[in-house]
């Protein structure tokens, strides 16, 4: 935890981790767990008109359709036996169909990907690459219909005590050159862009994309302030970044296409940053579906009543409450915080004191804008202070000094817009 | 899953740089001792009573206001001491313990929790209670009334008072060294100049106040009294003697620097600071009151609101995308 300096004049500085900050710069490998659950964004939470059943072979890198139609599909991690089916609630509701797998010792790899790589046409493969690893949705960089002309490739992370995409830049670099060229390739943008702290600018120049370094601080890797900082076009609020033809992808899926085209093998393993109790950061590379506390046993972590664990890092990241919670596709890191670490929010009004005001990377008057938050005013909100610029840092919180969830009262307030429709009638 | 661990969940952020208000309050208190210190060494028993008084009874109202609004009790926070402690500040030495126990009725129930507690008072707490007191007993603030008794070996005038009854003519009567180390008569906590400015730069550089609003209000005092000095020198006093006199110092660094009742953007603390010093020394000059210091930060205190609405557009507005 970094607390306020002695003298706390200005804002608060919080800087990425880097490579430097990983015990022996290096990744360690996980071994396969047994049970492997896999975890797949549904908003049809409905379970009968699945196609996979209990008791179904599986194979490593297979593509499982979820549903007879509608394109939903897991990636299989390892060879083994689908042993559950259930449905998982997560962050705001977000519904999960979760799959879990009793995994062999070894691996049978599955061939479709690498017959439909066979003739060189990456429309065969892209349907496979939905869901690699490091990126949420590739879908949203790779479209027939209003398709990118830039690409953003963030070779920094998404939060502090997270290092997993420069650590990938730093040991991948020729992976990743390979990877940026299929990039090009199969979403035919002209434009590639490589943001990288300035410790990784050697190993970025060689990817061949154009290289912008930026000084590490949090949260400038947001994408939409990267968006202002570097194409110096600043995202509406009301514009999604695909809109305004700009894809985000990060350095780790770069090179899990990479993987995927040539070497015809689906990618499944995740490069994951743990944050043990003492904030030592270590990189490890493990199957999707590890479960958490594979991953902790290895690494001696002990967790136990009363701590948190974390996906994610420790400004935006999402708490999770079971240890049997497997890694997904898109989790850059895992943190544990001891007990006497956890500070527990306040629940007293807001003083006015301008912190969150001066931390404030979107210049949003967050003073005025959680008090309509606090009374449940949403369209107000967006309407008068601006809710819907907000890039989600969570600095504000971080420098409440009532200790008022103001991050929390946010993302609730996006959150019922969103139920409600009412992000399309916020004006630009 | 029976053995399942509990952990603990909560949204982000997990971390928090471990500020809190009582921390802020008690720097603040600590700000404000050399001051205090200062005024008790010189006034003696009678001024460590009022300023005893004044915390103590302060934190009383708060807590009766807890019991009676139902809420939890918030004297662990500090804010009901610093606005105890910052009252006594503004009073003379001698007075009375009545006056003492209505003013910290008046800051803490009238001035501040009647509006629904810390965070949501329009007007400075102190002030209101200061403002009123001085109303409603005229002779309670004055203070060469009030110290008629004491001869502590320097200049016994008041010299805001000195000025607006005997003219210029007195300001040679106190040298800015006399002015600065409190050697002057004067409310306890509000006459030792270096104390005050001591206590001022700690505070602006811990951030715990903003130091936009404190300098602009001595910028505002200082440009506003130089004016007035250059276009008659004979009828008003130069602005080093309005920085160092009243309540300025302590209204720069402590009262209009007061979280609720000042704004939190750059260009509306600049604004809301000089146009306070603005009207200390308008009043101070063609007013009526001998120190305008509490009306001018409380007429500024009512614009807040306004002038808050001046603020940088946020990241993406205001942007036509072709």
């Amino acid at each position: 935890m970094i607390k306020k300096p002695f003298f706390g004049l200005g804002k608060p500085k919080l800087t990425y981790s880097g490579v430097r900050d990983i015990e022996g710069e290096d990744l360690k490998e996980i071994l396969p767990s047994p049970r492997i659950t896999l975890m797949h964004k549904s908003p049809n939470g409905d379970l009968g008109d699945l196609s996979l059943s209990i008791g179904d072979e599986v194979n490593t890198g297979q593509k499982l359709n979820l549903r007879e139609n509608g394109g939903e599909f897991l990636t299989s991690t390892a060879t083994g036996t689908i042993t559950d089916i259930s449905h998982t609630t997560g962050y705001a509701g977000q519904s999960f169909v979760s799959v879990a797998i009793e995994a062999k010792s070894k691996d049978l790899w599955d061939d479709e990907l690498e017959k439909a790589g066979k003739n060189e046409s990456p429309e065969n493969v892209l349907p496979f690459l939905s869901y690699i690893p490091g990126i949420s949705d590739l879908t949203s960089i790779i479209k027939t219909d209003n398709p990118p002309n830039t690409i953003i490739i963030n070779g920094l992370d998404r939060d502090l005590l997270i290092a997993t995409n420069q650590i990938i830049v730093k040991t991948e670099a020729e992976n990743l050159a390979e990877g940026v060229e299929y990039l090009k390739k199969i979403t035919g943008v002209k434009r590639v862009i490589f943001v990288v702290p300035p410790s990784l600018r050697m190993e970025a120049e060689q990817s061949g994309a154009e290289v912008k370094v930026i000084e590490p601080h949090y949260p400038d890797a947001t994408p939409r302030l990267l968006m202002k900082e570097i194409l110096d076009n600043p995202v509406s609020p009301s514009q999604s970044l695909e809109d305004l033809g700009v894809g985000f992808i990060s350095a780790e899926a770069v090179v899990a296409l990479r993987t995927a085209f040539v070497e015809g093998k689906m990618p499944v393993t995740k490069v994951v940053t743990v944050t043990d109790k003492n904030n030592r950061l270590t990189a490890v590379r493990a199957k999707v579906g590890t479960p958490v506390s594979d991953i902790l046993n290895a690494l001696n972590i002990d967790v136990s009543d009363g701590d948190r664990l974390v996906f994610g890092g420790p400004m935006s990241g999402r708490g999770i409450y079971s240890e049997d919670m497997p890694i997904l596709h898109d989790t850059d890191a895992i943190m544990v915080q001891d007990k006497d670490q956890v500070i527990p929010a306040g629940n007293d009004p807001c003083i006015n004191c301008g912190e969150c005001v001066r931390a404030c990377p979107a210049k949003l008057p967050v003073n005025m804008l959680i008090r309509l938050l606090e009374n449940g005013l949403y369209e107000e909100a967006v309407q008068e202070y601006d809710l819907l610029s907000c890039v989600e840092c969570g600095l504000c919180s971080y420098v409440c000094i009532m200790r008022i969830p103001i991050f929390h009262y946010i993302m609730l307030g996006k959150h019922e817009l969103a139920l409600t429709g009412g992000l399309e009638e916020s004006n630009g | 899953m029976a053995n399942q661990k509990l952990f603990v969940s909560s949204h982000a952020p997990y971390w928090h740089n471990r500020s809190s208000l009582s921390a802020k309050s008690y720097n603040i208190m600590l700000a404000a001792l050399p001051a205090v210190i200062m005024g008790i060494f010189q006034y003696g028993p009678p001024a460590l009573g009022v300023v005893a008084l004044s915390v103590s009874t302060a934190m009383i109202w708060e807590l009766i206001m807890n019991y009676v609004t139902k809420r939890q009790v918030s004297i662990g926070d500090g804010n009901a001491a610093v606005i105890g402690l910052l009252l006594a500040m503004l009073l003379p030495a001698t007075t009375p313990w009545w006056t003492v126990v209505i003013g910290t009725f008046l800051a803490v129930v009238v001035g501040k929790q009647i509006y629904g507690g810390i965070g949501c008072n329009p007007l400075n707490p102190t002030l209101v209670s200061i403002a009123i007191i001085m109303l409603s007993w005229k002779g309670l603030l004055d203070f060469d009334e009030a110290l008629v008794n004491y001869d502590l070996g320097f200049y016994m005038v008041y010299p805001l008072a000195a000025l607006k009854h005997l003219g210029t003519s007195v300001v040679s009567n106190y040298s800015v060294g006399e002015l600065l180390m409190g050697q002057y008569p004067g409310a306890i906590g509000s006459t030792f100049g270096l104390g005050l400015i001591i206590g001022g730069i700690y505070l602006i550089l811990r951030g715990m106040i903003r130091w936009e609003i404190s300098i602009s209000f001595l910028a505002g005092v200082f440009l506003t009294a130089f004016l007035f000095n250059i276009s008659d020198s004979e009828k008003y006093a130069g602005p080093l003697f309005h920085l160092l006199t009243g309540y300025t110092l302590i209204g720069a660094f402590f009262l209009a620097t007061e979280d609720s009742s000042s704004p939190v953007n750059f260009i509306p603390m600049l604004i809301y600071g000089a146009c306070a010093g603005f009207l200390t020394v308008l009043i101070r000059n063609i007013g009526a009151f001998v120190d305008g210091t509490v009306f001018a930060i409380l007429m500024m205190n009512v614009a807040n609101p306004l002038l808050d609405k001046i603020r940088p557009k946020s990241l993406g507005k205001g942007i036509k995308h072709a």
